[in-house]
Order: structure tokens, then C-alpha cells, then sequence
């Protein structure tokens, strides 16, 4: 054997761990996908089987059907569509502001958003639900979201990317006749949707994952999430397991499929905004 | 920092811009964190208003109540569970899929995969991988253990489904420290006779510190935040053995409506988190060694 083809058979060697390393890691995808297509008997087969004679689309269309699997999942997407262009919204006219802008208490603000960076989600839960409550918000998409509307972080990705806009630009726009506003929406954002789409990404998957808010501000079953209704089913169902699967797989799927198609971006929205403090 | 801003126009267009944004941190970051403290120093009613203040009282009883202590625990060594088998094999799988060559997108979009998938879901699909009867870890190890339901093992458990569910992003920052190094640096080592372990250690490492620090960091700072597999798996039990903190918080102002009592817990868990994140700092501005 020439070296040649040693190092080529090397290479394919590697190649195959690599990849089963993968498949041990995507596994409980896996497992999880096919045992939501048995019946209870299959499921609780000693030895486990992957694949079965008796595979059905019977959990899924109980899923559906019976359960409001569909609800939560506008419920999801509302909530989401609202976070996501909230908070672009909001961290680009706040960028746009700390960038380009030279006013009074400048340093002051921007410290503060820095600040908020440093107060973690769990030690304002108590007391965003008791303001919740007290506005009488709970059950409702505005509660879901309020607290979410705009973060730190996301001002800070925002302005991470307009300062490495030119100041020139502003300047010829500003002699040219340009407004503030019209330079902001005409050149400003549009320069920056790479940005804007990492951190619409990014946001995207962390409102559809949102578990530990929308379990203390809903209570409504039509007010649900997907993730809610997901984890409501896991100790309802308990009797026939195959629906709680096959509902985890009606979140999951999309998930993934989104992640396969934006994994580059959404990357580099988490790669942003992991910033230091 | 030093600002763009053009001339010094007097106007109140900035202020405007930014009302949104501090509106909303205002009263959900700000105020709330704020009320945290102050409720913590209070005993409450049912419905969160104050009754009275009663100083540090309340803290001074958590230290003497075996639940919280308890909790306490539960979370430093779930802290140790989760972080270490996070970051060792997030370090494997990121060197294994460092080189980019043919067919490496595939293996790397698997190991990294895992990041998009929530919480609820994972638990329901691991809960049956733990499950006593027909569960693919009793068929793996041949054993008959009720995974879930005994208390040496639950905590074990959770810490699994939550291992994997940061693995990705494990591997996309030590990926990121990991391909950034500069390609000469390697070849010459491997001309000077340096075996792959030796550049790992002697190059490699040390050049992608500063996304090494960070995931540790994360690693750690995230299981003191992990709460829905938690209250997916095994609710807490059994016996309080999976009881971390953050879920002691959640009962006790959520089952309970003692929220001082959760207040003064949330105090210590942001001390506990912030005190990490200081030490975080210190070694970053220490100049991760380069």
C-alpha cells in the first residue's frame, strides 16, 4: 500500500467517526422522530425498536386534532413576529441615537444599557409577573411580550455594526438635504441587514424556545405556546406517550429546519451577541 | 466609545429614539430588579404587596432553612455536572470538526444542532430515553434502573438533556477560537516535529483562550439558569435531589405566594451569577494569555 492511499484511507476513517460522532449526538432526534410514529406497545418494546410494522400518523393527527397544537402554534408565531420586529425596531433607533448623535447624558444611557446587560432574566421574573398581573396582562400577547420588546443586547449588536458605518456618509447625506429620520431608514438600515438579520434570527429561535415567561403569564389553554403546550401534554399524556412525541416533533421540526437554512447567520447573531459587559 | 455624533445640534431627537428602548429596560429590567431587592427586605402578601419591612430577616431564616441550603447545593454540583462533561466534549467535537474541508459542514451542522431545539421538547423525547420500562439507556447498559425516579441518578439526568443542549454552542465559539488561528503557526509547528497533541496544547489552546474562557464561564453561569427541563423531568424530586435553586424560587413564589422568600433567593442567585461574571472579568482584562 502506497502512501498515497494510506493517507486516502486515513482520511475516509476520519471522515466516518467524525460523522458517527454526529449521528450519537442528532441520536434522541432520531429515537424521538420514529417513536412518534408507534403505537404504546412499540414505544415500551424491550429491546427498543427504531422502526416498526405498526408505524402510524395516528399521534400526530390526535395531536393536531385533539389537541390545540395548532393555537399554540399561531400563538408562537404571533409572539414571535411581535419580539422579533419590536426589538428591531426599538435597538435600531436606540443604535442609531448612540451612534450618530452627540446629546447630554449620552454616556450616562449608554452605561445603563450596559448595566442591563449585567441583570440576569431570572432575578426580574418575580416582579415582571407581578407587573404583569397588576396591569391585568396575563392571557394576553402583550403580556407575553412586553418584557420583551427591547434588550440590551440587542442595542449593542445594532451598534456594534452602525459604528462601523463612516461618519462621512452621514455628514455628505446631512449637506445633501438628508434628515435624520430618512437617513436612518434609506441608508442606515439598509446598510446594516446583515446585522439585522443575524439578530432577527437570533431572536426568532430564543422567543419560539421561550419557556420559564409564557408558563408563568398564560393560563388559558388558547393562550398557550407551543412550548407550553408541549410540556402540558408530557405530563398529561403520560398513558400514551406516542402523542407527546409526535407533538415534541411538530415543535422540533420546523426548528431544524430553520436552523439548516440560517445556521450561518444565526451564528453569527450568537457570535455578536455574546459581548462582553 | 468616543461618539460619532456630528456639531452639537441641539435637539431632542436622540431622546426620542432612545424612549423606547429605556421605557422598556426601564420598567422590566430596571424597576423589577430593583422591587427584587427591596421585597427581599419585606414580608409580603399573597398578591406581592409589602406588609412590612423586616430588614435582612428573611435572609437570616433561608440560612437556617434545610430546603434552601439544599437547593443551594443542588446547584453548585449541578453547576460541576453541567460545566465540566459541557466543556470536554464540546472541546472534542469542535477539534474534530475545526478543519474545514469536504463534507465537514455535514458532521458540523449535527454537532451543533442540538442548540435550536428547546427545552420542553428535548425533555419530552429524553424522558423517554431515561424511561424504566423500554428506555434506550436501560437497553444500552443492560441495567433495569429507574433513572428518573431514584435520587442519585435524577440530577444525573437532567444534567444530561442540558449537556446536550449547550454542546452547540460550545462548539460554535471554541470553532470560532479554533479556525482563527493563523494556519502558518500550524504548519511550522508540524515542520519543527510537533505531533498533533503537542500543537493542540502549545498553540491551539492557548491561542483560542479567550472563547475557551467564555464557554467555561457560560457553562457555568447557564446551569444556574436551567429551569425547564428541570420542571419537565422530574419536577424537582425526587426527594428534592434535583430541587436547584431557580426551581426553589419558582415554588416558593409561584405554589407558595411567599414571594419576600423568593425575592431574597433571587438576590442570592444574582450574587451567585454576578460574582461568576466578575471573575469572568477579571481573567479576561487579565489578557487571557496570548
Amino acid at each position: 500500500m502506497n502512501v498515497k492511499t494510506k493517507k486516502r484511507m486515513l482520511e475516509t476513517l476520519s471522515f466516518a467517526l467524525k460523522l458517527l460522532a454526529g449521528l450519537v449526538v442528532v441520536f434522541p432526534l432520531i429515537y424521538g422522530l420514529c417513536l412518534s410514529f408507534m403505537g404504546m406497545a412499540d414505544i415500551m418494546a424491550n429491546p427498543p425498536v427504531l422502526i416498526s410494522e405498526n408505524m402510524t400518523l395516528a399521534n400526530y393527527e390526535y395531536a393536531l386534532r385533539r389537541v390545540p397544537m395548532l393555537t399554540y402554534f399561531k400563538n408562537t408565531l404571533i409572539v414571535c413576529f411581535i419580539e422579533v420586529a419590536a426589538q428591531i425596531l426599538t435597538s435600531s433607533l436606540a443604535a442609531y441615537a448612540f451612534t450618530f448623535f452627540e446629546f447630554k447624558g449620552r454616556k450616562f444611557l449608554f452605561a445603563a444599557v450596559t448595566a442591563s446587560l449585567m441583570i440576569p432574566y431570572e432575578s426580574t421574573l418575580i416582579c415582571n409577573y407581578l407587573t404583569i398581573c397588576n396591569m391585568r396582562l396575563t392571557d394576553t400577547y402583550l403580556g407575553l411580550t412586553l418584557p420583551f420588546l427591547a434588550s440590551g443586547m440587542s442595542i449593542f449588536l445594532m451598534r456594534q455594526f452602525y459604528l462601523t458605518l463612516p461618519m462621512e456618509l452621514k455628514e455628505a447625506a446631512t449637506i445633501d438635504g438628508c434628515g435624520d429620520m430618512r437617513f436612518l431608514f434609506n441608508i442606515a438600515f439598509p446598510l446594516s441587514l446583515p446585522a439585522t438579520c443575524s439578530l432577527a434570527l437570533y431572536r426568532f429561535i430564543d422567543a419560539y424556545n421561550q419557556y420559564f415567561w409564557p408558563l408563568l403569564v398564560t393560563n388559558r389553554d388558547d393562550m398557550r405556546t407551543l412550548q407550553i403546550g408541549t410540556g402540558i401534554l408530557k405530563d398529561a399524556e403520560a398513558a400514551n406517550y406516542g402523542i407527546v412525541l409526535a407533538a415534541a416533533m411538530i415543535v422540533i421540526v420546523p426548528a431544524v429546519l430553520f436552523f439548516i437554512v440560517g445556521q450561518k447567520w444565526l451564528i453569527k447573531g450568537m457570535l455578536a451577541g455574546a459581548v462582553k459587559g | 466609545m468616543a461618539g460619532k455624533g456630528i456639531g452639537k445640534r441641539r435637539t431632542l431627537l436622540p431622546y426620542l429614539l432612545l424612549l423606547p428602548s429605556l421605557v422598556v429596560l426601564g420598567m422590566f429590567v430596571f424597576y423589577p430588579f430593583v422591587r427584587n431587592i427591596v421585597l427581599s427586605l419585606t414580608m409580603t402578601d399573597v398578591a406581592g404587596n409589602v406588609v412590612k419591612f423586616v430588614g435582612f430577616r428573611n435572609f437570616e431564616r433561608l440560612f437556617g432553612n434545610k430546603t434552601f441550603l439544599n437547593s443551594l447545593q443542588v446547584s453548585f454540583r449541578f453547576a460541576v455536572m453541567v460545566g465540566v462533561p459541557t466543556f470536554v466534549l464540546g472541546f472534542v467535537l469542535a477539534l474534530a470538526a475545526a478543519e474545514q474541508k469536504r463534507g465537514s459542514r455535514i458532521y458540523e451542522t449535527m454537532y451543533t444542532m442540538p442548540l435550536v431545539i428547546a427545552a420542553a421538547p428535548a425533555s419530552a423525547i429524553w424522558y423517554m430515553v431515561f424511561s424504566s420500562t423500554g428506555g434506550m439507556l436501560n437497553y444500552l447498559t443492560g441495567l433495569n434502573h429507574p433513572w428518573l425516579s431514584d435520587p442519585s441518578t435524577a440530577i444525573w439526568c437532567v444534567a444530561a438533556v442540558t449537556v446536550w443542549a449547550n454542546l452547540g454552542i460550545n462548539i460554535i465559539f471554541l470553532l470560532t477560537g479554533f479556525r482563527n488561528v493563523p494556519q502558518e503557526l500550524i504548519e511550522s509547528a508540524k515542520i519543527d516535529g510537533a505531533g498533533y497533541l503537542v500543537r493542540v496544547r502549545k498553540i491551539i489552546v492557548p491561542l483560542a483562550s479567550p472563547q475557551i474562557f467564555f464557554v467555561v464561564f457560560y457553562n457555568i453561569v447557564t446551569s444556574f439558569q436551567t429551569f425547564a427541563q428541570v420542571r419537565l423531568l422530574t419536577d424537582g424530586g425526587p426527594y428534592y435531589s434535583t430541587n436547584v435553586l431557580i426551581f426553589q424560587i419558582y415554588k416558593e413564589a409561584f405554589y407558595n405566594s411567599r414571594f419576600y422568600n423568593a425575592c431574597a433567593m433571587s438576590v442570592i442567585l444574582f450574587l451567585i451569577i454576578f460574582i461568576i461574571t466578575r471573575v469572568q472579568f477579571f481573567f479576561e482584562n487579565k489578557g487571557v494569555h496570548y
